[in-house]
């Protein structure tokens, strides 16, 4: 069980009282009428999937019953910080720290892979031929 | 004075109303406890449950005109006025629930409504949909351990907080009022279900239901 600091109630609670909901600060297009069906589909229907660090909104259901967001790491499962909506990440895949503890990297358009450690590279080309 | 529709949920003419552990108490009797009881259960029945919702700085104003008490403004804290019968507890950053004596509820919300004005803000009375049961006695707190996740040891659950969390399969409001006392708020719907848990967790300690 891990125990989940809740922003708003301000302490750690067990697991047991969240739920997870998804990928965060996913935004509506703001003109929905000059907007493609391509960003269309990409804001309705795919999220990120990185391994390593991962904001994700979360709601305290048996307990405020808030939802806030989660920096977590999707290879550890450490919870790296809790933070209310409507505020940014402090920590992100691209903090120097997380980029090299953990050969977390960015690449173009925020996509956020693993990639930068050798192994990995070796692994992926063993996996693509 | 807001244009909303209010009525009073308890007719005129008293009518014979029943706590949503009416039908537990007849089919569940308790089991005789064998000398001494380590667990104390009674329930507050039938008292007036508001959930209000809104601002804390606009409640705050209203709260102290109409019940003379503050608003807990801090997470997980439980107010009592100077007779110890009305409570007001914080459940989320703008939700409050006040538990006054039963038949005190309407007259409390039109003065809320009265006090609140054009404000942004939502009062529902919740007294038919909840029960207040208390737990006391030298085993409450073991029987509680057994129930919850959360942490009831004193350090980390003082007189005076209250939090909403996991109780058995279903969910309480968890208070702790006094030293010797502890509060379950339960659904109506999950009454029944949370007595006979607490029969059965209390069986090897005795328990005493009046
Ligand atoms: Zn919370």
């Amino acid at each position: 069980m891990f125990y989940i600091f809740c922003p708003y109630c301000k302490e750690h609670r067990e697991e047991e009282e969240f739920h997870a909901r998804g990928q965060a600060h996913l935004m509506r297009p703001s003109d929905p009428d000059n907007t493609s069906d391509e960003e269309w589909g990409d804001y309705l229907f795919f999220r990120n999937n990185p391994r390593g660090i991962h904001h994700e909104m979360w709601v305290h259901s048996v307990g405020c019953r808030k939802f806030f967001n989660i920096t977590r790491n999707t290879a550890t499962y450490e919870i790296l910080e809790t933070y209310p909506m409507g505020e940014q990440p402090t920590i992100t895949a691209a903090t120097p720290d997380v980029r090299h503890e953990q050969g977390v990297q960015v690449a173009d358009g925020g996509w956020q892979t693993v990639g930068a450690r050798s192994e990995n590279k070796a692994l992926n080309e063993e996996a693509s031929s | 004075m807001s244009n909303v529709c209010e009525f009073n949920t308890v007719p005129d003419g008293n009518p014979q109303v029943e706590s949503p552990m009416a039908w537990s108490y007849q089919q569940h009797p308790a089991p005789r406890a064998n000398g001494q009881a380590g667990v104390v259960l009674r329930e507050k029945a039938l008292m007036g449950h508001l959930v209000l919702r809104g601002g804390a700085i606009v409640l705050d104003e209203a709260v102290r005109a109409t019940l003379g008490m503050n608003l807990p403004a801090k997470p997980n804290a439980l107010e009592h006025d100077d007779s110890g019968e009305r409570s007001i507890q914080w459940l989320s950053p703008d939700e409050w629930l006040v538990i006054v004596p039963g038949g005190e509820e309407f007259k409390l919300e039109r003065a809320l409504r009265e006090a609140l004005g054009d404000a942004h803000f939502s009062i529902v009375n919740a007294s038919g949909g909840q029960t207040v049961l208390t737990l006391s006695g030298a085993n409450a707190r073991d029987v509680l351990m057994k129930s919850t996740s959360y942490d009831v040891h004193p350090n980390a659950f003082p007189v005076g907080k209250g939090v909403t969390t996991v109780f058995a399969k279903a969910t309480v409001v968890l208070r702790r009022p006094s030293e010797a006392h502890w509060e379950l708020v339960v659904r109506r719907s999950f009454a029944d279900y949370c007595y006979r848990w607490l029969l059965d967790a209390s069986a090897e300690y005795g328990i005493d239901t009046q």
